[in-house]
C-alpha cells in the first residue's frame, strides 16, 4: 500500500503540491488525472524518490520511503516513462534486461536475454526486435519497449506516466489493454497519471483527480460518471467553462 | 539612477560564479567518493576509455604535428636574430613536453569530448534517461560520471605522450628538410636537454586536464536545461568552461613545477 500524507513541492515561488493525500491500495490500479501543469508526474516522482518533497510523508507499507535500502525499495518498482526513455546507446535486449544485467538482480547474460525476449514477446513484439537501437523504433514500438523494461524484474509496484501521449488511437488502445492484462496477470500495484480518459476507463480501479496542487476527487472509476464534483465534471466531459480556468 | 546598480549586478555575477565554483567542487568530491565504493561499471569505464582516448589520437595528433613543426620555424627565426639557432631541437622537445603537447592535447580533447559528453549526458537527462537509471537502481554518477572521468584522467596523459613525441617528430621534420639540421644532431639535441622531470610534469598536466575536462562535460550535462536550447547552452559551457580551467590549472602547477 502506498501512502501519500500531505505531500507539499514547490519549485521556487510555484507551489506545484500543495498537501496531497492519497492512498493506493496494494494490488489495484490508482489512475491519477488532472490538466497539465498539475503536479501529476512531481506527485509520482515524488513516491520513486526521483524529487524531494518540501513537506509531508510518503509511505510504502507503512514504512517512510526515505528510510532503509534505496536498491531494495527500488526493486520493487517498474517505470514506463513518458517518452520511453530507453538508453540509445544499448540495444533493445539490454534496455530491458537492464535491471537483470547489473546490480542485486544480476543474471546470466544469455538468461537476462532469454527473459528480455519473453518480455519483448509478451508485448506483441517480435524476437527479432531484440537487437535493434531504440532509434530504429516507432513510437509505439518504443513504448512497448518501455513496458518490456518496467516488467522485466516483475516488480510489485508499476508506474505509467502518460502511457499513451504521442500514439494514435487504435496504438493507444493496444498499449491500455496490455497494461491492464498485464497489471491483472501479475497481481502488481499500478499508479498511472494520463490526460487520456481512454486510459482511465480501460486501465483505472480508482481514480484520483490533482488540481490546484490537492486531491480534489477520488474514487473507484464505476462512480466517476457520477461524482457530482465539478471540477472532476469538467475535466472528463473536456469542457472550457466549469471552475477549471481554461487559458485561451 | 540608481548608481548602486552597477555594483548589485556585479555583486550578483560573483555570488553566482561562487556558487557554480561551489557546486563543482562538491560534484568532483562525490565523483571521487564513487571510486571507493561499489559496483563499479567495467564496460561502461572500458567504453569511455576507447571514445576518450583511443578516438582522440588523430586530433591530438595531427595538433602537436602540425604545432611542432611551426614551432620549429618560430624558434629558428627568433633564435636567428642572436645566432642561437642550435636551440632549435632542445627548445621544441622542452616546449612540446612541458607545455604545448598537454595544454595542446587537453585542448583538443576539451573540444572532443566535453562537448561530446554534455550533449550526451544533457540529452539523457531531458528525455527522461537520467531518470530511468534511478528507477532501475543504477546511480548516474557511477555509471555515467565516475567512467568518463576515470576513463579521461588515466586517457589524456597517455595521448600527451603520444602528442609529444608526434610533435618533437614535427619539429625533427622540419629541421631536417627546412632548416639544414643534420638529422643525428637534431635528435641527439633533442635527447641530451630533455630531462624526466620535463616529461613527467607534462604527464601530470595531463591527467590533470583530463579529469577537468570529463568532470567538467559531465557536470554541464547532469545540470542541462531542457530542451534542445538547454543541451546546447549546456555543451558550449562545458567547452568554454573545461578551456578556461585548463589554462588555469596550468598556470598553477606550472608554477608549482617550476617556479623558483
Amino acid at each position: 500500500m502506498i501512502d501519500l500524507i500531505d505531500v507539499h513541492k514547490g519549485f521556487g515561488p510555484k507551489k506545484v503540491l500543495q498537501g496531497v493525500n492519497l492512498s493506493i491500495q496494494t494490488g489495484t490500479s490508482m489512475v491519477i488525472i488532472g490538466g497539465s501543469g498539475t503536479g501529476k508526474s512531481v506527485a509520482l516522482k515524488c513516491v520513486l524518490g526521483l524529487i524531494t518533497p518540501d513537506r509531508g510523508r510518503i509511505l510504502l507499507d507503512g514504512k517512510d520511503t526515505r528510510e532503509g535500502d534505496r536498491d531494495a525499495f527500488l526493486a520493487r518498482f517498474g517505470m514506463l516513462f513518458q517518452g520511453g526513455a530507453l538508453f540509445d546507446s544499448l540495444p533493445v535486449w539490454q534496455n530491458v534486461a537492464f535491471r537483470l544485467l547489473r546490480g542485486s538482480l544480476k543474471r546470466p547474460k544469455a538468461e537476462a536475454r532469454e527473459i528480455a525476449i519473453e518480455k519483448l514477446r509478451r508485448v506483441g513484439l517480435k524476437p527479432e526486435t531484440a537487437d535493434l537501437f531504440p532509434a530504429e523504433l516507432s513510437g509505439g514500438m518504443q513504448k512497448r519497449v518501455g513496458l518490456a523494461r518496467a516488467i522485466a524484474a516483475e516488480p510489485e509496484i508499476i508506474f505509467f506516466d502518460e502511457p499513451t501521449t504521442g500514439l494514435d488511437p487504435i496504438m493507444a488502445g493496444v498499449i491500455n489493454d496490455l497494461i491492464r492484462e498485464i497489471v491483472v496477470e501479475m497481481g502488481a500495484t499500478a499508479m498511472t497519471i494520463t490526460h487520456d480518459m481512454s486510459s482511465v476507463r480501460a486501465i483505472a480501479d480508482n481514480v484520483a483527480m490533482l488540481h490546484d496542487g490537492v486531491i480534489k476527487w477520488s474514487g473507484p472509476v464505476s462512480e466517476m460518471d457520477n461524482s457530482g464534483d465539478p471540477y472532476l465534471d469538467q475535466f472528463i466531459h473536456g469542457r472550457a467553462e466549469g471552475p477549471i480556468e481554461a487559458v485561451r | 539612477m540608481n548608481l548602486t546598480a552597477p555594483l548589485a549586478a556585479l555583486g550578483a555575477n560573483v555570488l553566482a560564479a561562487l556558487a557554480m565554483i561551489g557546486r563543482v567542487t562538491l560534484y568532483a568530491a562525490e565523483t571521487v567518493s564513487h571510486l571507493f565504493r561499489p559496483p563499479f561499471y567495467g564496460r561502461e569505464f572500458m567504453n569511455a576509455l576507447l571514445h576518450i582516448g583511443w578516438l582522440s589520437l588523430p586530433v591530438v595528433g595531427m595538433t602537436t604535428l602540425f604545432t611542432g613543426g611551426a614551432l620549429a620555424l618560430q624558434i629558428y627565426a627568433g633564435g636567428s636574430r642572436f645566432n642561437a639557432e642550435a636551440v632549435v631541437p632542445s627548445i621544441v622537445a622542452i616546449g612540446m613536453v612541458r607545455e604545448l603537447g598537454p595544454v595542446l592535447g587537453g585542448l583538443m580533447v576539451a573540444a572532443r569530448v566535453a562537448s561530446s559528453i554534455a550533449a550526451e549526458i544533457g540529452t539523457m537527462k531531458v528525455t527522461e534517461q537520467i531518470d530511468a537509471l534511478v528507477t532501475l537502481s543504477t546511480h548516474p554518477m557511477k555509471y555515467l560520471t565516475l567512467p568518463r572521468v576515470l576513463a579521461a584522467t588515466l586517457a589524456v596523459p597517455v595521448l600527451v605522450g603520444v602528442g609529444d613525441v608526434v610533435g618533437i617528430m614535427g619539429g625533427y621534420l622540419v629541421g631536417i628538410t627546412r632548416l639544414e639540421f643534420n638529422a643525428a644532431a637534431y635528435l641527439t639535441n633533442t635527447m641530451d636537454f630533455l630531462e624526466t622531470f620535463d616529461v613527467v610534469s607534462g604527464l601530470i598536466k595531463g591527467a590533470v586536464f583530463g579529469f577537468i575536462v570529463a568532470l567538467i562535460g559531465c557536470f554541464y550535462g547532469m545540470h542541462s536545461a531542457r530542451g534542445a536550447q538547454g543541451v546546447g547552452r549546456a555543451t558550449k559551457s562545458a567547452v568554454v568552461a573545461a578551456s578556461v580551467l585548463i589554462f588555469a590549472a596550468n598556470y598553477i602547477l606550472t608554477e608549482l613545477f617550476f617556479s623558483a
